[in-house]
């Protein structure tokens, strides 16, 4: 194997790669397809095995340290809470249209510059040691290629053209991937695309590695790998190993999701929440892959190469080296840069983006020299100061890589960063959880935190150049650790430890802004306000609609922003004049697309030039989200409030009805008593004007026949007169029964009695049969007496001339007395059965006519009997006669 | 009887009014039919052809309104003048009367003079 080999497999695996991009930029239905993928999905969240993982881990079990697994530990740990943390700020992003880590740090501080700027740098501070990091393997890389034979080129070669060669190339990888267009959401899907492939050309390459080493060692004449397994002895650090795991454990599991290229990757590229799903089991499963050889290789590494002066970092490379076998070799270089590559390509653009957004381009984008130099190109200057950037990340990597990594072993590296990105830790989980976090909190806290790593973890390396007497190393909380781990977790607890006090206590004591209110609001509450975001957003101000949209037209080319600008106008139903003023919906809306081009500080600073913002003050945005969260509260109020309302009226209007139905029952009443008065009226006044008129010409008998007609008409009304009153008196509660223990046996006697000059004046033939044993009932003698009377005048009424008679029966039946009067009359037809007691009969039924003079009575014998609640009928079939019965309670109490 | 006389059927169920119909309408010289429902009106107007019916509406079995309807619908009858005579005084049932044919609505209680001014009136123009 010679350089010239490598060079040329690390050329073809990016070319590889820049056409994996390319296909996917092509291929539209194939990148949806991709992107959506929830697999491929948690394979981009596998760049966070770099370069570290491929070789470190090795090196770190090489050298007897277990704490290497810790770092994939924390992340299969920390896997179940993605659904709580990582959905919560991928749901934040996606409403705010935030497009990196600072971003979203600003955002919920109150859109700060400072705070992004001061994140951001501090960022770069922790990350650029790492990108060097994967500099550095891919020195070592060249490195050992060259001490196992390439002979030749020993002399000439020197370690810095290797890594500056790899630094330049993938610079120009980067500016081609990222930066040929503005992205509007952010999203850079053949990124995507990319970075899982190379997640799967590492796993791949190392995996071959492994199987390779388990193949081979048997083959050596030095041993096996089983015999050397026995042999090993790995040992915890004695001093503090729990209290170290836990501490390692935590914080690979909080760089996991803080860093850089995690939230690039995890939160930036995610296209749908339900990814999280699959991720939260296929994280942990490759980080277990990808580990499982890690010891086979160590340990085999120990035994083979005992006599080489090989970095056990080096061993993925060495074995198959030494064992001379140079496809594994390439394999195992290849993944090496796969890994390496994955993470600086990712950790450079998500940096980048972030000091171009936040840090750059808000100090120079409302210049007038940036305008007057872009002119008409606007959309360019957020590509131009990305490009600028990443220049500056890799440049300073590359520095920083010459000047100290000699120092350090892959692995440390590493640890430094993760702890510098734990800074970050409190002010997120503030972000996320606290509304009373706030900007100076996070300032503050990071800032002691930061300087806590510094000074600790830092400047030792420093100190170690001797550009700080070696004393002030000892002075550092680590002068008595005994290990680097030690190290490690003690600057992290400390750290967090202030950190975290500093945040909490200087947000106690100090104000929040109006806007930083705001977006604590919406963040901690985001799966509330997802849906009313722009509505949430307070705002007062006075702006032009002209002006908002040239400024959407200048970032985001005048076609795009027409678009949005219509999905807005459609979404809120708006349609915009010449000279519209522009609401606080629309202002937020073209923040919103701002932000996702050229960050959201240089966003806030565009509309700010366009827009005069009133200052509001900490009451407005307290009361009008309040308004917000009540609204929702509201909504579900109203909705019972109104199904309230409905049933309510519902109510109102049955009740109306019945009282209608009430008026037209009076009415109908009127109508069926003047109806019936009507008859008598009729036959009096016939006969009279006919005995007035005619009176000289009329037989003596007919006067008198019409006289007598005259007077008994005059008193069938006055019956029905006494009887309206007495059924209005019933009905209204003015008639009270006058009860009493009555023998019903003697009652039926009296009417009997009372009713007997009738009979026998008609020749009606009357049986009587009662229980004479029947018990006394409760009632009232007179009225059950004219229900009585009732029924016998009505049947004396109906019965035929001939061979009339009529049966009055009373027995007990069950706890009721009941009383039958049967007569043999022509019988009553079914359909005058079912109305003959209704006392509103007659208007009811317009053409059927009630049996002349029943008046009321019926009506009111059953109003009695209800009054002394039992129950009133007819039985009867037309031709054989009629039965009337009505029962009364025996045991009735009033 | 000059068979020329006028024919006047009376339908109703009410023994009063028939009785004081009677007098008066004999009185006057016409030929009185009475019938005490709607069945035996419409059998006594398809034998004898009356020039005018006094015709109740609520009866046992067949109403008023449609005794009028059949009477008024016969090819033989049309010319048959119908006088309702009813309690129902509603403006509703005097509309419904009319519709059905009915050449005048009086309502119970009645003048028997302006009653029988109105039969002359009909029985006259026939003439």
């Amino acid at each position: 194997m010679n350089k010239a080999l490598i060079i040329s497999l690390f050329l073809g695996y990016l070319a590889v790669l820049f056409l994996v991009a390319l296909l996917l930029e092509k291929n539209n239905k194939l990148r949806k397809k991709i992107v959506h993928n929830p697999y491929v999905y948690s394979l981009t969240l596998a760049v966070y095995c770099s370069a570290w993982t491929f070789f470190g881990s090795v090196g770190m079990a090489a050298n007897n340290v277990l704490e290497y697994a810790t770092v994939y530990l924390g992340p299969t740990i920390m896997a179940p809470l993605f659904w709580v943390v990582l959905r919560k700020m991928i749901r934040i992003s996606k409403i705010q249209n935030i497009i990196s880590f600072t971003d979203f740090i600003s955002s919920r501080y109150g859109k700060s510059l400072s705070l992004g700027r001061i994140a951001a740098i501090c960022l770069a501070l922790g990350i650029i040691p790492y990108i060097a990091l994967q500099i550095k393997a891919i020195d070592l890389v060249f490195e050992t290629i060259q001490f196992w034979g390439d002979t030749e080129s020993t002399a000439g070669s020197s370690w810095l053209d290797s890594g500056f060669f790899f630094t330049l190339i993938i610079g120009i990888f980067i500016i081609l991937f990222t930066t040929r267009k503005t992205i509007p959401q952010g999203k850079n899907d053949s990124l995507v695309g990319a970075v899982a492939f190379e997640s799967v050309v590492k796993l791949i390459a190392f995996v071959a590695v492994g199987i390779f080493v388990f193949m081979q060692t048997d083959q050596t004449n030095t041993g096996n790998l089983s015999t050397w397994v026995e042999g090993a002895s790995f040992q915890l650090n004695d001093n503090n190993s729990y209290a170290e795991w836990f501490g390692m454990i935590f914080l690979s599991g909080v760089a996991f999701l803080l860093l850089p290229r995690q939230f690039e990757m995890a939160v930036v590229e995610n296209v749908s929440e339900k990814q999280i799903n699959k991720a939260i089991w296929f994280v942990p499963l490759y980080l277990l892959i990808i580990n499982f050889f890690v010891m086979p290789i160590a340990i085999s590494g120990n035994h083979l190469l005992s006599g080489f002066t090989v970095d056990p970092d080096m061993y993925v490379l060495a074995i198959p080296l030494a064992l001379d076998n140079s496809f594994i070799s390439s394999v195992a270089v290849v993944g090496g840069f796969a890994a390496a590559s994955g993470m600086v390509m990712v950790s450079t653009h998500a940096l980048s983006k972030m000091l171009s957004n936040s840090v750059i381009m808000p100090y120079v984008i409302n210049k007038p020299f940036i305008a007057k130099s872009f002119e008409n190109h606007s959309q360019k200057i957020p590509i131009f100061f990305r490009r600028v950037s990443i220049f500056l990340v890799l440049v300073l990597a590359f520095l920083y890589h010459q000047i100290s990594t000699e120092l350090f072993s892959l692995v440390s590296i590493g640890l430094v960063s993760f702890v510098a990105v734990a800074q970050f830790a409190p002010l997120m989980v503030g972000a996320m959880f606290w509304k009373l976090g706030n900007c100076h909190g996070a300032i503050a806290g990071l800032l002691s935190g930061y300087v806590i790593w510094f000074f600790h973890l830092v400047v030792p390396s420093i100190a170690v150049l001797d550009i700080y007497p070696e004393s002030f190393v000892h002075w550092t909380i680590l002068g008595g650790a005994s290990s680097q781990t030690s190290a490690i977790t003690q600057v992290l607890f400390w750290s967090l430890l202030v950190n975290s006090l500093v945040y909490v206590f200087t947000s106690l004591f100090t104000q929040q802004t109006a806007i930083e209110r705001n977006q604590a609001e919406i963040f901690v509450d985001v799966f509330r306000y997802s849906k009313i975001y722009e509505s949430s957003v307070v705002w007062k101000g006075t702006a032009y609609f002209p002006d908002i949209k040239s400024l959407l037209e200048r970032f985001l080319g005048a076609q795009q922003a027409e678009t949005e600008l219509a999905y807005f106008s459609k979404k809120h139903n708006i349609k915009w004049k010449a000279n519209s003023k522009a609401d606080g919906k629309l202002v937020t809306f073209a923040e919103k697309q701002l932000t996702s081009v050229i960050g959201s500080a240089s966003a806030k600073i565009m509309v700010a030039s366009v827009v005069k913002e009133e200052r509001i003050g900490l009451k407005d945005v307290v009361n009008i989200l309040k308004e917000s969260q009540e609204l929702l509260r509201f909504n579900k109020e109203l909705t019972r409030k109104s199904s309230e309302l409905k049933r309510a009226t519902d109510a109102l209007k049955r009740a109306n009805q019945k009282l209608q139905a009430n008026d037209e029952l009076k009415d109908e009443f009127l109508y069926t008593v003047t109806h019936e008065m009507r008859t008598p009226l009729t036959s009096i006044r016939a006969l009279s004007e006919i005995l007035v008129d005619n009176g000289a010409e009329l037989p003596e008998d007919m006067q008198t026949q019409y006289t007598t007609t005259i007077l008994k008409e005059s008193e069938r009304m006055s019956r029905l007169i006494s009887q309206v009153l007495d059924l209005e008196n019933f009905e209204s509660g003015k008639h009270k029964l006058q009860l009493d223990h009555l023998n019903m046996v003697e009652l039926l006697e009296d009417c009997l009695t009372s009713m007997q000059p009738v009979f026998e004046k008609k020749g009606i033939e009357v049986s009587l049969d009662i229980q004479k044993t029947v018990p006394t009932v409760m009632g009232d003698y007179d009225r059950l007496t004219q229900v009585v009377l009732n029924l016998l005048s009505n049947a004396a009424k109906f019965v035929p001339e001939k061979s009339a008679s009529i049966k009055l029966t009373a027995y007990q039946v069950e706890h009721k007395i009941q009383v039958n009067v049967r007569d043999n009359g022509k019988g009553i037809s079914k359909e005058l059965q079912r109305v003959i007691f209704d006392k509103f009969f007659q208007a009811r039924n317009q053409t059927i006519r009630k049996p002349k003079g029943s008046g009321l009575g019926l009506a009111i014998s059953k109003k009695i009997v209800q009054l002394h609640e039992g129950q009133i009928w007819v039985d009867s079939e037309p031709g054989k006669g009629a039965r009337f019965s009505f029962t009364i309670p025996l045991n009735t109490r009033f | 009887m000059e068979p020329t006389q006028p024919k006047v059927l009376v339908v109703d169920d009410e023994p009063n009014i028939i009785m004081s119909l009677d007098f008066l309408i004999r009185k006057e010289g016409y030929q009185l039919f009475i019938a005490r429902n709607g069945k035996e009106a419409l059998e006594i107007a398809q034998t004898e052809k009356p020039d005018l019916v006094v015709l109740d509406i609520m009866m046992p079995d067949i109403d008023g309104y449609e005794v009028c309807k059949r009477i008024k619908s016969d090819e033989n009858l049309k010319h048959t003048k119908v006088i309702f005579l009813s309690a129902k005084s509603r403006e509703s049932d005097i509309q419904k009367g009319l519709n059905q044919g009915g050449d005048l609505y009086v309502t119970k209680p009645f003048s028997t003079r302006n009653l029988m001014k109105e039969i002359k009136i009909f029985l006259n123009q026939k003439a």
